[in-house]
């Protein structure tokens, strides 16, 4: 049997939890206050997630960067190639909140959108 | 180009001589290794106008002292420089050691220090009420002063520009010799130049300048003397409203407690001896000292409002006298060298020595048109606001709060920028206007700043730093230079 | 002399809600004043996500939570002036501003809602000894050069503060590219919040020295290396722990102080503790007509509490503008102690509550297994259990107008922490 220790992130509680763990199975969670921990917990030691928030370059705009947001959670080990593609993209003026900046990042089903508008300048 | 005079050195001394220079028809320049003038011992003092009963009674020092303090109001007036006489004193807290505030006295009145006097306990408390409960007298000198140090020394160097003095920043003096016709070459990381005579005002540097030219037998060694501050919110700026000295040992005039001329609180320095001419870092031990020294003579001292602290050499020579004139086998090289405090004090009486020296022995003649005034970057707090919309609707720049501390506009960085020898470094900017002196530091108009260097002075952000040199403040673009659209 | 109902200090969440509850409590003349050259505050710069899960139930990024009152406020058509910066504010009432456009002038103003906002401690009040070369940055400056100018201060970075800040740009700056070796915090506990440690630092490998400090700063021009070293119990390095890191930049994350530069000028009376104003049940400062929100009124851990807050006063205020706040001196004192370090509210009129009043408070160390209690005088009226408190967050206690109404004669609520 597997024990992880985990810092909850649902809210600003932080509980302490621990996860124990067989063959990948859940076999028990502890130590949250809530349903929001027990989630978080099974899907941190099974398939961890994360937003990923950054900027793009943005060319003819009122300011030199727009910043986005994968609009949903990603696989917490695909971070690095998704600001890879982050990092490739070049935005035209005007973008608004929401607008598309990389399709469907890394094959994973998520957009990364803009978060914030830049007007043409 | 030849030149008939090269100063070494654009700090409160080099400064001060070619003001004094650019009133005679001559051809002079200023080699400076830094980017900017005020980049040595001169940005790092205790801003005091000192009243001169300290110095030793016949010396140089003691002369200059308190002939540069007399020169001050009409200096500070014609170059618009703030100064103010808040006048000083040195506080006794041990009654064993009364006799030496009469000692003090009497060493003033021989130095023609005006207006002394000896305060009882009581009397001192009466003018100064946060002095330590342990005050038993103190030394008054009502010619002691507050001045601000940057721009002492800009608006001297500024006005010796507009007269027809060159600066050459970023050059770095290497090497010095003299050729058969009795010309000097000062070879520099920037070219060589020549000169028929050199002024040495190098700081803390005057020592290694002057061993470049001097016999074997005749080398100085200037000990950097570093001197630890800490500089506190105009909040308690008025915590005392004189200069409150301790008496002084043999290192120095101690930690003293005084206002700026700018409504701050100065508590500093110690004095240290140090190796690296260039170690101007602070350390805790030297903090922590001059806090506990400080406490010893001001009560209830606000330290939970410092906001900043820094630190600064001064060029001390082991027989602590200035060291002004011709060096012996040099002819034509004249050494103004080992300027310690009272310095930046002394720095007008200096200018005249030197200048006067000079025309002496150069046969210098009177300009006919020299211009004696200068207007220091306008703050348009002093304006009434009539006025102030006035200035704002000719230059809306005025209208443009950029350092929201010290309540700067763009208006008066612009100027800064774009007067003679005008900032290129945020540093440089800070000094002529106090953007980013106030109590964040910078943190909200370094960016800010940065947008109108890059703007006006055509620098890329990854150009502009903090004071010359690999001061840069950012390194590089985001996401890889892509889009390089700046 | 120009005259508005509600003039607004500060166009960030605070003011941005303040003056949507304003509008919505049926005031006309508002106007918001903001210095920078967009509505929205500090949250522009803050593009990482984690705001308004208690406001909008959804997670939200700093431009994206901003520009939900943004909007607001453009569709209740309130008018704001950017690029204008408050000069003065006096006792009476009367705002002076200045910009480009408009040259320097005054406002006579019905009630006035301070929302400057904070400022970052800088190194200079750290007293961190060393050199003084470039490469030194508040976490919030730095955020705003990469976030919004889109330079990199530099690729090898130590943190000095846990605060959120500090974590949140220790994972900016790993994103960016740049190898973050550290960040040392003076206390024994992070000033950030649990999520941000996770995140932004176990994510990336990222190691957290708690009770450690910088005790030397090399480089003569640009930085070079910083020396770290534990700290005993009283916040003293300790010789022998040094370990000196070659870096480029270092980030400082030290705490926020509210910047009421403007408040103290008019006669605000100020808290040493928060280092806002005091103010009463109704956010109301001792000036009366002058009502403070957000964190210029005290540091808030989210900006879902700031909206909440800022709401109040803008209600709070248009109340004031149309002679609905009864007038009255305060009748109970609020006291924090044993453990609360502070209260906002620090005072109560009974008559001017409303059915219910959030008292917010934070502690001065962790605590688990503790409990929040409130005495009314001397007889404990509430005695919450709480898992775990902590210095970076705030906590809570909500007063009942029914409750307060039956003690007539109440004089003080004390706020404390009980180990039982």
């Amino acid at each position: 049997m597997e024990k992880r220790e985990l810092t909850c992130i649902g809210c600003p509680m932080g509980c302490a939890i621990t996860v124990e763990l067989e063959n990948g199975e859940v076999l028990s969670v502890t130590g949250n206050t809530c349903k929001i921990g027990e989630n978080y917990a099974k899907n941190e030691v099974t398939h961890p997630e994360r937003t990923v928030t950054s900027t793009a370059v943005i060319l003819g705009g009122d300011k030199p960067r727009v910043s986005v947001k994968t609009k949903s959670n990603i696989p917490k080990d695909k971070i690095a190639d998704v600001m890879k593609e982050i990092d490739a993209a070049v935005m035209k003026a005007p973008i608004h909140i929401g607008d598309v900046v990389v399709k469907n990042v890394c094959e994973t089903g998520v957009d990364v959108v803009a978060t914030r508008n830049v007007e043409a300048l | 180009m030849l030149y008939d005079v090269i100063i070494i050195g654009a700090g409160v001394s080099g400064s001060a001589i070619a003001r004094e220079l650019s009133k005679y028809e001559a051809n002079v320049c200023v080699l400076e290794k830094c980017e900017d003038v005020c980049e040595g011992t001169s940005k790092a003092n205790s801003a005091i106008v000192h009243a001169g009963f300290d110095a030793a009674a016949g010396s140089l020092m003691a002369k200059l002292n308190v002939r540069g303090n007399e020169m001050m109001d009409d200096l500070c007036r014609d170059l618009d420089i703030p100064f103010k006489r808040n006048g000083s004193m040195v506080v006794c807290i041990h009654k064993e050691a009364l006799p030496g505030l009469q000692d003090l006295y009497d060493r003033g009145v021989k130095n023609g220090v005006k207006g002394l006097k000896i305060l009882t306990r009581q009397e001192a408390l009466e003018m100064e009420p946060n002095l330590s409960d342990n005050v038993e007298g103190a030394l008054y000198a009502p010619t002691g002063g507050i001045i601000c140090p940057f721009k002492l020394c800009i608006a001297m160097a500024e006005n010796a520009n507009v007269n027809g003095v060159d600066f050459r920043f970023n050059t770095k003096v290497e090497n010095i010799v003299k050729d058969e016709d009795g010309l000097w070459h000062i070879r520099t990381n920037n070219g060589e130049y020549v000169s028929r005579y050199v002024v040495n005002a190098a700081g803390v540097y005057s020592g290694v300048i002057h061993n470049m030219v001097s016999k074997p037998d005749d080398k100085i060694e200037i000990i950097p003397r570093r001197g630890d501050y800490c500089l506190l919110d105009k909040e308690v700026g008025n915590h005392v409203s004189h200069t409150i000295f301790p008496q002084p040992t043999n290192l120095g005039k101690g930690v003293l407690v005084s206002p700026t001329v700018h409504g701050n609180l100065i508590v500093g320095p110690t004095a240290i001896d140090i190796d690296d001419k260039e170690g101007t870092n602070t350390t805790a031990d030297g903090i922590n000292d001059l806090i506990a020294k400080a406490n010893d003579h001001v009560k209830n001292l606000p330290m939970r409002k410092v906001i900043t602290s820094f630190a600064g050499l001064r060029a001390h020579e082991a027989r602590h006298e200035f060291i002004i004139g011709e060096v012996d086998g040099a002819p034509h090289f004249i050494d103004c060298a080992a300027i310690e405090s009272p310095g930046l004090t002394s720095s007008p009486a200096i200018g005249e020595m030197v200048g006067n020296m000079l025309k002496d022995m150069m046969g210098l003649t009177s300009k006919a048109n020299w211009i004696s005034t200068r207007k220091d970057v306008m703050n348009p707090e002093n304006l009434s606001v009539e006025e102030r919309n006035e200035l704002i609707k000719k230059n809306p720049a005025y209208g443009n709060i950029i350092c929201r501390c010290e309540s700067i506009s763009e208006g008066e960085i612009l100027d800064a920028i774009h007067r003679p020898l005008g900032a290129r470094s945020l540093d440089g900017v800070k000094r002529r206007t106090r953007a980013g002196m106030g109590r964040c530091q910078a943190g909200f108009c370094s960016p800010k700043t940065m947008e109108i260097l890059h703007r006006e002075l055509g620098l890329k952000y990854e150009e502009i730093t903090k004071s010359g040199g690999r001061s840069n403040i950012v390194m590089e673009r985001t996401k890889n230079q892509k889009g390089g659209e700046q | 002399m120009l005259n508005y109902d509600i003039v607004i200090v500060g166009g960030g969440p605070a003011g941005l809600a303040a003056a949507v509850a304003a509008r919505n409590a049926g005031v006309d003349k508002i106007l918001i004043l903001e210095r920078d050259k967009e509505l929205g505050g500090i949250l522009n710069q803050c593009i990482h996500n984690g705001f308004g899960l208690h406001t909008f139930k959804e997670e939200l990024t700093g431009p994206e939570y901003a520009y939900r009152f943004i909007e607001k406020v453009l569709n209740a058509k309130i008018e704001y002036k950017l690029n204008t910066m408050v000069m003065d504010i006096s006792n009476d009432r009367v705002v002076t501003a200045m910009s480009r456009e408009d040259g320097m002038y005054q406002i006579k103003a019905g009630a006035v809602i301070l929302a400057m906002g904070c400022r970052e401690r800088p190194r200079g009040a750290l007293n961190i000894p060393g050199y003084r070369p470039a490469g030194i940055f508040s976490a919030g400056t730095a955020q705003r050069l990469v976030n919004i100018e889109g330079y990199m201060p530099g690729r090898e970075v130590v943190i000095l503060g846990s605060g959120d800040i500090g974590l949140i740009m220790a994972r900016r700056m790993t994103l960016e590219g740049a190898k973050v070796k550290v960040v040392a915090e003076l206390m024994p506990y992070s000033g950030g919040l649990k999520r941000n440690i996770v995140q932004c630092l176990d994510d990336f490998g990222i190691p957290l020295k708690l009770s450690h400090t910088v005790v030397d700063i090399e480089g003569k021009e640009h930085l070079t290396a910083v020396t770290i070293a534990a700290v005993d119990n009283k916040g003293k390095p300790i010789p022998g722990t040094e370990e000196r890191y070659t870096c480029d930049t270092l980030l400082l994350s030290c705490g926020l102080i509210p910047e009421n530069e403007l408040s103290r000028n008019a006669g605000v009376e100020m808290s040493p503790i928060t280092s806002g104003p005091v103010v009463n049940e109704s956010l109301e400062t001792n000036i009366p007509g002058v009502f403070a929100c957000g964190n210029v009124l005290h540091v808030h851990d989210l900006v879902d509490y700031v909206s909440e807050e800022a709401d109040r006063a803008g209600q709070n205020a248009a109340k004031f503008v149309k002679g609905e706040l009864s007038e009255g001196a305060a009748d109970i004192e609020i006291v924090a102690t044993e453990g609360a370090r502070y209260t906002v509210p620090s005072t109560i009129n009974v008559d001017r509550m409303d059915d219910k009043l959030t008292v917010r408070f934070r502690v001065g160390a962790v605590y688990k297994d503790s409990f929040v209690s409130v005495y009314f005088d001397d007889e404990r009226v509430m005695h919450n259990k709480k898992r775990i408190m902590a210095p970076g967050e705030m906590e809570q206690v909500i007063l009942l107008k029914d409750k307060l109404a039956e003690k007539p004669g109440l004089k003080k609520i004390t706020v404390k922490i009980e180990n039982e």
